[in-house]
């Protein structure tokens, strides 16, 4: 049986794209000094969205030198109740303005509006909601009683969830008492910019948030600029690697939230059906393009033929096409290159000898896209088991006892997140303590809360964002 | 009266609760603080140092495994054998560092009092650095401190049994297992510490001890895939700190910075050196009938 649905379009009518967006330093949108520009593209249709100033090494300079000056004078002196007041006022006009946000992000990013809509958006607002309220309790976080910002913090985050990420960013590290200079990914930058709008709106102090557009180039100089305090990156690993190095022996803090290739682990007394619906948000939420998504389905071996059944049958339902239409499942690949990425990694599954089975749905002719993928016959030694593919792509194992299965879910150099799918109790609390993994989703996957710290072990990078366990990226602790 | 030869003492390494001299056949000469022959201690090769980082990767998951009010009295039971032997332990100080024996009896007061107070922490950490997290749904939440893993860290170069205990123990308490390159000049102290660990009930592994010349073994241990985190507190040279620091980065492990001024180990320590070492883990479950 098959549904036909009539198409449902998210207006567009709600945001205003400018042709042209300067930087956002000192509380005025401002054009570049000696970078140049760039276009951001909507990724389902390839139209050009805006043109975007591309920070040099001036701007970086002027973005950094007034986030200083914000912190001296005015942030650093401000009392925590008062800075609260700043926080709860960007939740507010983050809510009020969340319909345009949505569309926004769907339009530059390629999600579906119902995931900007209902995630990104509601959660962007709930972070800023939840870290102004520690801003004037920072003593009861647990670092002591004189807790220190550090100062500038130098923020670089990714294109999957752009705005999200720059709240997880930027509420902490505002509450704590730092100011921020804050690089977003190229191919995503309108949300920024409408979070500069939203800080003009909430009178903001100048400075105390500063937004650089640009490229790799930029994320480097913010990144190893010397009067940065503290770098925060959400990212590859390669990258984060790199920043490691950079950063090593300055002094500077450093928070890390890289790559994963979580294990989603289905034991054969789970509510299968509802797995089933954990396997699919898991691996093709957002596309796929999560860094903890559930990459890798470790499936005991006596329920194998039944869930990977189940899972096609319900593969062939989702729906992909124009992220503006609320009935869309899968949006647009972020990018040429992301979806060649994909590509290339499918290739390599296909050249070890993997089995692939991909949902037999139409591609739209525009724009880039990748149909939702499983790999069935996998080993542990096949690229696509063992590399972050950051895509609509799931590699399916199996495994027969719990030991076996957690022996393959640590197997990997990353360990940001896990899903456990079974009844019994013990069990998973067996599995959470043993599984290197920063986050463990037991009968539900890909959650997130503010209140809820999520970062990772190994090569998935050190640090925590959300909770109160976050706030210790932005503060030295001070006294016992 | 016929006098007697006393007996000395071998000094060797400490790796997975044995007692070998280095793989290299290397050893060199520790003087007391006034430059005379004290003995000689085995000079630690990379082989030394993956044979440790091995043995502590093998130990980790029986120590985290083991209950924290176990691993407590596991920790408690080394203090009681320290003070047992306070007598060697301050002579060793006092050879060591050129204290007074008055001087010297403080600092083993203060490693004792400093292991007893790390070791009530085992069953603590998870209480004050774990919480349970209201989030927005229907779900359970809570996040636990869980061990790095295994940690390679080097001791300070003055502080040779107060400062060693002071690295050694926080790392060790959160259920990490340690590879520590003991005080170059002043190792004997840590000898003897070692001593104390294989008798008592700390499982072999746990505590690897290395003596030697840290600027040659810790290049070894911070580039090692299988170290988790690198305790960079007794490098005095800012530019191999600095250099350890980049090679730390081949697998993100966590690093501890030499502090910026010299630490007066009889502080209060706090929590940051537990902190230091533990990851959090994170648990969603839905609430439902």
């Amino acid at each position: 049986m098959t549904f036909e649905y009539a198409p449902a379009p998210e207006s567009r009518a709600v945001v205003d794209i400018a042709a042209h967006y300067g930087l956002f330093i000192d509380g005025q949108f401002t054009d570049p000094i000696d970078g140049g520009a760039f276009k951001t593209i909507n990724p389902a249709t390839e139209e050009v969205l805006a043109e975007i100033s591309d920070a040099g090494s001036a701007d970086v300079d002027r973005a950094v030198a007034s986030a200083r000056s914000a912190y001296k004078s005015t942030w650093s002196k401000m009392p925590g109740r008062e800075r609260a007041k700043y926080l709860y006022r960007l939740a507010r006009l983050i809510q009020e303005r969340s319909r345009e946000l949505a569309v926004l992000e769907t339009l530059d990013n390629g999600k579906p509006i119902r995931e900007s809509r209902d995630v990104d958006v509601p959660l962007a607002a709930a972070h800023f909601f939840y870290h102004a309220g520690w801003a004037d309790k920072l003593e009861y976080a647990g670092l002591g009683p004189r807790p220190r910002a550090y100062g500038v913090a130098g923020q670089i985050i990714p294109w999957n969830f752009p705005l999200l990420m720059l709240a997880w960013k930027v509420a902490p590290a505002l509450a704590t008492g730092n100011t921020v200079v804050l690089k977003p990914a190229e191919t995503t930058p309108l949300t920024a910019l409408a979070f500069a709008d939203i800080c003009q709106q909430a009178d903001l102090p100048p400075g105390v948030v500063n937004i650089v557009t640009g490229g790799p180039a930029t994320g480097r100089l913010v990144s190893e600029h010397p009067d940065v305090d503290k770098v925060a990156f959400t990212g590859s690993t390669e990258v984060g690697k790199q920043i490691q190095r950079a950063v090593a022996g300055t002094g500077k803090g450093l928070t890390l939230e890289l790559g994963g290739k979580a294990a989603n682990i289905v034991f054969d007394d789970a509510p299968l059906d509802e797995a089933v619906e954990g396997i699919v948000n898991g691996i093709f939420f957002n596309q796929g393009h999560v860094c903890c998504a559930g990459s890798r389905l470790l499936v005991q071996e006596s329920v194998a033929d039944e869930v990977l059944d189940a899972l096609k049958r319900r593969l062939t339902t989702l729906r992909l096409g124009d992220p503006m239409d609320k009935n869309t499942d899968i949006g647009a690949i972020n990018s040429r290159e992301q979806r060649e990425r994909i590509d290339e990694l499918v290739k390599s599954g296909d050249a070890e000898g993997a089995d692939r089975w991909s949902s037999p749905c139409a591609i739209p002719e525009k724009g880039w896209w990748y149909p939702p993928t499983v790999f069935t016959g996998v080993t542990q030694a096949h690229r696509i088991a063992r590399e972050e593919i950051f895509g609509p792509v799931l590699s399916v194992l199996t495994f027969r006892t719990p030991d076996e299965a957690l022996e393959k879910a640590n197997n990997s150099p990353y360990g940001l997140s896990a899903g456990i799918w079974t009844e019994k109790g013990s069990r998973i609390l067996w599995m959470a303590s043993r599984l290197r993994a920063g986050v463990v989703w037991a009968n539900t996957f890909n959650r997130f809360d503010p209140a809820s710290p999520f970062g990772g072990y190994k090569e998935s990078g050190f640090g925590r964002e959300g909770g109160r366990q976050g706030l210790a990226a932005y503060l030295k602790s001070g006294g016992h | 009266m016929e006098s007697r030869a006393d007996i000395r003492k071998t000094y060797k390494l400490f790796i997975g609760g044995a007692f070998p001299r280095s793989e290299s056949g290397r050893s060199y000469k520790v003087d007391d603080s006034k430059g005379a022959f004290l003995a000689n201690a085995a000079l630690a090769s990379r082989k030394d140092a993956r044979d440790a980082v091995l043995a502590a990767r093998s130990a980790q998951p029986k120590w985290w495994d083991a209950t924290a009010y176990n691993r407590g009295q596991i920790l408690y039971r080394v203090a009681e054998m320290i003070e047992g032997r306070r007598g060697q332990f301050e002579d060793d100080v006092v050879s060591a560092e050129g204290v007074s024996r008055r001087k010297a009896a403080s600092a083993v007061d203060a490693a004792i009092d400093r292991w007893v107070w790390y070791a009530g922490w085992a069953d603590k950490i998870a209480q004050v650095l774990g919480s349970s997290n209201p989030v927005a749904g229907p779900y359970f939440n809570f996040s636990m401190p869980e061990p790095t893993g295994v940690v390679a860290a080097v001791a300070p170069q003055d502080s040779s049994l107060l400062g060693l205990v002071s690295v050694v123990a926080p790392i060790i308490v959160g259920g990490n297992t340690v590879i520590v390159v003991a005080s170059q000049n002043r190792p004997l102290p840590a000898v003897t510490l070692a001593e104390v660990l294989a008798t008592s009930d700390v499982p072999g592994g746990v505590v690897n001890i290395l003596t030697g010349d840290y600027a040659e073994i810790s290049p070894w241990l911070a580039s090692h895939a299988d170290v988790n985190a690198l305790d960079l507190t007794g490098v005095g040279d800012a530019g191999l700190a600095k250099q350890l620091a980049v090679d730390a980065a081949v697998n993100v492990k966590r690093v501890l910075p030499p502090p910026r001024k010299a630490p007066d180990w009889f502080d209060d320590p706090g929590l940051d050196r537990i902190r230091a070492f533990v990851e959090t883990t994170t648990v969603w479950h839905p609430i439902g009938v």
